[in-house]
């Protein structure tokens, strides 16, 4: 019998040091139940979306509770009142540009920047002159660029697209021109020696070898533009919408149509939900990188 | 037969600068210097203007819509950013530790930061009209609607921002987390450092640049909050939740106010740069001191 209950004991002991040893289980249980804060309203929004108006009351199981039926019929209609295929194209069009064109050129001035200004005070003052640019709000340049943009006849996407490579220029430099420098300049001297240009060492060499950075810049830049809503706002003055712009005319129109009106909260939310399940692991490690760098 | 001439390594760093630096001067540095510009003017933002000198900068600081909007707009990201710290330490702190799931939970409580902040903000704008006051009228309480108080209304902006941010802040912890050998807490446990102890003498004074980076991010995003405001209340109920960048939109694009909103931005573009300035100045000075 003794010999019984040690074994037991020791049976258990084994069990208790192998479920609590390598995990924290109190830590893991409020983490699960902290998550519902994160969960509760997106929940929220599918279930409304789904349902049909007559379905809601002002009570608490009447907002929360699940619909009848899962019919897309309030997805269809919000998709035409927003014009949702267009706005979404308006908007993979915006953030797709500003980020192609972002790469190339910030990188660009990050190489040069990254290579000179230690040495020249001429191009340290072109760095400190456009990361400084970091500090200057929004606030003070959108009603000049108002009236700038249109006098230019940018008061459209293409003027959104060439703000945003401004915008996010001082950040971007800055990043690309920090990565560079732990990057030796043995290997554009190599290209140099074989006879290289120095733009064509720049595509060759320099280039590919900031994949990383690259990789962070353009998650920064995409979800800072795919998710603005000021600069498209004040600068196309409601002539072409873009996803979140859509939103903002739909809820002045028809906003007292909770069901239709989360239906499109959904739709709008969907690519960019979609875009961090397929990459999360890039996307979490780029803003660290964007931030701490 | 003409012989293709070769850049030097010099010229083809000029040939890149200059039209880059060209381009962020027109559509950066020039709208500042006009926004600057106007900010002596009386524009109304169409037909003539006189020049009013330094007057729009007085009657900044007698204006009481402004001062109402510097005064929610600071008491509003204060406190959001002190809400956001204190919990994004405290998650990262609990994601950081041996926990099941790890990954899965990282990856969840990340999902806020990338979403639209708009449609945060309607989505959470109905949670504040009717589902809490449902909630308190259970609770015996009036069932009236956060939003529509303006003692109560500033309050809903925080969680709102705060949810979306703490996301964010919690990830740049937890990278910070990770940085701390573990030797230094074994080190530390044979000093007897345990618990709140080890965090603020071990944990925290090794995680301070993080922590500086979470504070700046967060005071200047919150101090630019618009989104939320233009979702939730449109500054609203009385002008209690009116921001500087709402106030300014709002009255300088179509309120008539463009020259006197621009001694405005202008205002609100120094006092960004002090804080910033200030806040690097402070972080710096603790870490030297380390």
């Amino acid at each position: 019998m003794d010999n019984q209950t040690m074994k037991n004991n020791s049976f258990f002991d084994r069990l208790k040091v192998m479920l609590f040893r390598h995990t924290n289980w109190p830590v893991t249980v409020l983490l699960l139940l902290g998550i519902i804060t994160v969960i509760f309203p997106l929940y929220m929004t599918v279930v409304i979306a789904f349902k049909q108006p007559s379905e809601m009351t002002n009570s608490i199981s009447g907002i929360l509770s699940l619909p009848k039926s899962f019919s897309l019929s309030n997805f269809k209609e919000a998709m035409e009142v927003t014009d949702f295929w267009n706005s979404l194209a308006n908007s993979l069009i915006i953030t797709i540009s500003t980020v192609i064109i972002s790469v190339i050129l910030h990188s660009m001035l990050g190489y040069v920047l990254g290579r000179t200004q230690a040495k020249r005070k001429g191009y340290k003052f072109i760095y400190f002159y456009i990361v400084s640019g970091m500090f200057v709000p929004f606030a003070i340049l959108m009603m000049p660029l108002v009236k700038q943009t249109a006098m230019l006849h940018l008061d459209n996407m293409l003027g959104v697209i060439i703000l945003y490579t401004v915008f996010y220029m001082p950040m971007n430099v800055m990043l690309y021109s920090g990565y560079l420098t732990n990057i030796p300049m043995a290997l554009e001297e190599a290209a140099y020696v074989d006879g290289a240009t120095t733009w064509r060492t720049y595509w060759t060499v320099i280039f590919p070898i900031m994949k990383p950075m690259h990789a962070t810049v353009a998650i920064l830049t995409a979800l800072g533009t795919w998710n603005d809503v000021m600069t498209p706002l004040v600068i196309m003055s409601g002539s072409k919408n873009t996803l979140p712009l859509a939103q903002l005319s739909f809820q002045t129109q028809f906003g007292a149509n909770y069901n239709l009106a989360f239906a499109s909260y959904l739709l709008a939310l969907l690519p960019i939900i979609l875009f961090y399940i397929i990459c999360q692991k890039q996307i979490l490690s780029g803003v660290v990188n964007g931030a701490v760098k | 037969m003409k012989k293709k001439q070769r850049l030097s390594r010099n010229q083809t760093y000029m040939l890149i600068t200059i039209p880059i630096v060209a381009l962020f001067f027109t559509f950066n540095t020039l709208p500042l210097i006009q926004g600057i510009i106007y900010s002596f003017t009386n524009f109304k933002g169409y037909g003539d203007f006189d020049w009013v000198g330094l007057r729009n900068y007085k009657d900044l600081f007698t204006d009481a819509r402004v001062g109402s909007s510097y005064a929610f707009t600071f008491r509003f990201a204060i406190v959001a950013t002190i809400i956001t710290n204190v919990i994004s330490l405290l998650l990262a702190t609990g994601l950081n530790s041996k926990i099941k799931f790890k990954n899965t939970l990282r990856g969840l409580y990340f999902v806020p930061n990338v979403l639209g902040s708009l449609v945060v903000g309607y989505i959470f704008s109905y949670i504040f009209t009717y589902l809490l006051p449902a909630f308190t009228k259970i609770l015996g309480g009036e069932g009236t609607s956060m939003l529509s108080s303006t003692s109560w209304a500033w309050l809903a902006i925080v969680i709102v921002c705060a949810w979306q941010s703490i996301a964010m802040n919690t990830i740049i912890y937890i990278s910070g987390l990770q940085t701390v050998p573990e030797d230094v807490y074994e080190a530390g446990s044979i000093d007897g450092a345990t618990g709140f102890k080890r965090f603020s003498h071990l944990t925290f004074p090794l995680i301070l640049p993080f922590f500086s980076i979470n504070m700046v991010l967060c005071m200047k995003n919150f101090l630019m909050v618009f989104d939320q405001i233009v979702a939730m209340t449109s500054g609203g109920p009385a002008q209690s939740t009116e921001s500087i960048s709402f106030l300014i939109y709002n009255n300088g694009m179509s309120g008539g106010q463009f020259g006197f909103q621009s001694a405005n931005a202008v205002l609100f573009f120094v006092v960004i740069v002090v804080i910033a300035v200030l806040q690097m100045r402070f972080t710096n000075k603790r870490e030297e001191q380390l």
